[in-house]
């Protein structure tokens, strides 16, 4: 099976929180801080809110990388 | 393009090439206040991604294109400075509340907590509340003015969201009006002086006075009254509960105004434009009206009235055709910033102490980004196509990366909420001929020009659509009977200071 990373980019990230809102594993974001990664390689069953996550991110700063 | 881009000097000495009609006095001052597109749209076309015009003392190198927009918005607050670069919004904020703080400190006081996601939900269901509320004195059919109308509902739904419910039900038709006098007090003239003695600088500063005198009537009221519930309290009560060192108040009505009005500006005039020029664009064309209000159909069917926060997530013609409004009318047509650190881009050396400018209203049309670039298509971000997510530098209502405004989500949401209602229940035609909207540029802040007149008329029975009573208002509908002219005359005898 592929693996898959979460990539955050720290200049986009504001805060939000919509990330932590659909996958509260994989994110957390503290008030007034950017988005913290709690697991950049998670488990495949992650990987649908994960796909959320990226999809609803409202400044666009995560994305999904699949490893060859 | 080269990649002779570059945020640090290569030891560049080439000048920005400067546009034609610099009238000898205050430059381009004059054509800024009359007809800003076409200054800036000549600047690109006579001197490409990087070129001059002159605001009085200020000489403004403006930046089009992918290539000098990315290095205009990777730059950092340190190497271009947002607030310095407006001299027009310092008697409108007041002096010292928001220009006097660091740019992380800035960063951090603009974060609003309550933009954030995990209160959206609700911000949902208040804004749901509010458009209940605006269309409840409405008759079967009538008429409206857009530009008042938008600006009203926008002042109540920006304050019960941001500030609070209770201090939402303190305001009325008239706080609009004296935000309308803010917003008008944006004169260009401010480049040359800020306090300038003409009209509508006299009642910019009579407003925000008036504002200074609200606040202080409602917070001397809350001073003689019992707490509230911690749930309760709005932001008013929390800063009032912040003591300095001898046990005093910090912050005094004037400070608080000024918080508020920075809290609420940004937001305010961009997102009741925006939602005026949806409309517009839906009745000029009607194909994509009629999609649209086939969503609303859909979650009216499904949904048994309550517009939910997925709800907002499903409705794929109505955000492509609000992003597509964005798009050609956005409501800020110049971003400027002081540079702070000299640098370069595509060649070109720009010095400490000019302004550089970005403008959405220019690189949002460019021919070489968007296809068909005039025609109102919302069909360009339906997938597969994507035509803002291809272009981050280009599509740039928003501005974009680290400074992308972080209202954004919010904003989108709010239109989106408003539209289902309003949509849903009613139908929207012209009052004027279509081509006949238009925007007045006459001041840095853009607005809909009057006359801007729609009529409504019932599609769906009032019960149809309605919340059940309490359901999703909390505090509004509890406190304030939603029947004809509660809102317009305000809920107590505390709210109007006229």
């Amino acid at each position: 099976m592929m693996g898959w990373r979460i990539v955050v980019d720290a200049d986009l990230c504001q805060g939000h929180g919509v990330c932590e809102s659909e996958a509260p594993e994989l994110f957390r974001v503290d008030h007034d801080r950017k988005v913290e990664l709690l697991d950049p390689t998670p488990p495949d069953e992650q990987r649908r809110s994960a796909d959320l996550a990226v999809k609803y991110c409202p400044t666009h700063a995560l994305s999904i990388t699949d490893d060859d | 393009m080269t990649d002779t881009h570059s945020t640090r000097p290569t030891g560049s000495h080439v000048d920005p090439p400067k546009v034609s009609g610099d009238d000898g006095g205050t430059g381009h001052l004059e054509e800024l206040r009359t007809d800003p597109i076409g200054l800036m749209q000549r600047v690109r076309d006579e001197c490409g991604d990087v070129g001059e015009f002159r605001l009085a003392e200020s000489p403004v190198v403006l930046l089009t294109g992918a290539e000098a927009n990315e290095v205009f918005f990777r730059a950092t607050d340190e190497e271009l400075d947002q607030a310095k670069a407006y001299p027009f919004m310092t008697p409108v904020f007041g002096e010292g509340v928001v220009f006097d703080a660091s740019p992380e400190e800035r960063r951090r006081a603009l974060h609003n907590q309550s933009l954030r996601d995990k209160f959206m939900r609700g911000h949902a269901a208040t804004i749901t509340a509010e458009i209940e509320r605006m269309v409840a004195d409405w008759d079967d059919e009538g008429e409206i003015d857009l530009l008042d109308w938008t600006a009203e509902l926008f002042i109540y739904t920006s304050t019960s969201c941001l500030i609070g419910t209770r201090f939402r039900e303190e305001l009325d038709v008239h706080v609009a009006e004296l935000f309308h006098d803010l917003e008008r007090g944006t004169d260009a003239i401010a480049f040359v002086d800020p306090y300038a003695d003409i009209e509508s600088f006299r009642r910019r500063d009579a407003a925000r006075a008036e504002l200074v005198q609200l606040i202080e009537a409602i917070m001397a009221k809350r001073q003689g009254e019992a707490p509230v519930d911690t749930e309760d309290r709005d932001l008013v009560d929390v800063l009032m509960s912040i003591k300095d060192e001898q046990g005093n108040a910090q912050f005094s009505a004037d400070v608080v105004t000024g918080m508020f009005i920075s809290m609420m500006f940004a937001g305010h005039h961009t997102t009741s434009t925006t939602a005026s020029w949806l409309l517009i664009e839906l009745l000029r064309n009607p194909e994509v009206m009629a999609r649209v209000v086939g969503e609303m159909d859909v979650l009216a069917d499904a949904g048994g009235g309550e517009i939910t926060y997925q709800d907002l997530r499903e409705v794929p013609w109505l955000e492509s055709s609000i992003k597509e409004s964005l798009r050609l009318h956005p409501p800020l047509i110049l971003l400027l910033r002081l540079v702070m650190e000299p640098f370069d881009v595509e060649g070109f050396h720009i010095p400490a102490g000019k302004l550089v400018g970005a403008s959405p209203s220019v690189s949002n049309r460019l021919p070489e980004a968007f296809a068909d670039h005039d025609r109102f298509d919302p069909g360009r971000y339906i997938e597969p196509r994507r035509d803002d997510l291809d272009n981050p530098w280009n599509w740039i209502p928003f501005g974009a990366g680290r400074h992308r405004c972080v209202g954004a989500a919010f904003a989108l949401m709010q239109l989106k909420t408003i539209f289902c209602v309003l949509l849903r229940d009613w139908e929207i035609t012209a009052a004027q001929p279509l081509d006949s909207y238009r925007n007045d540029h006459s001041k840095m802040v853009v607005q809909l020009a009057q006359p801007c007149m729609v009529r409504y008329r019932r599609r769906r029975p009032a019960s149809a659509g309605a919340p059940a009573p309490g359901s999703a208002a909390g505090p509004t509908s509890a406190d304030v009977p939603v029947s004809s002219g509660t809102h317009a005359s305000g809920p107590g005898p505390s709210t109007g200071v006229a």
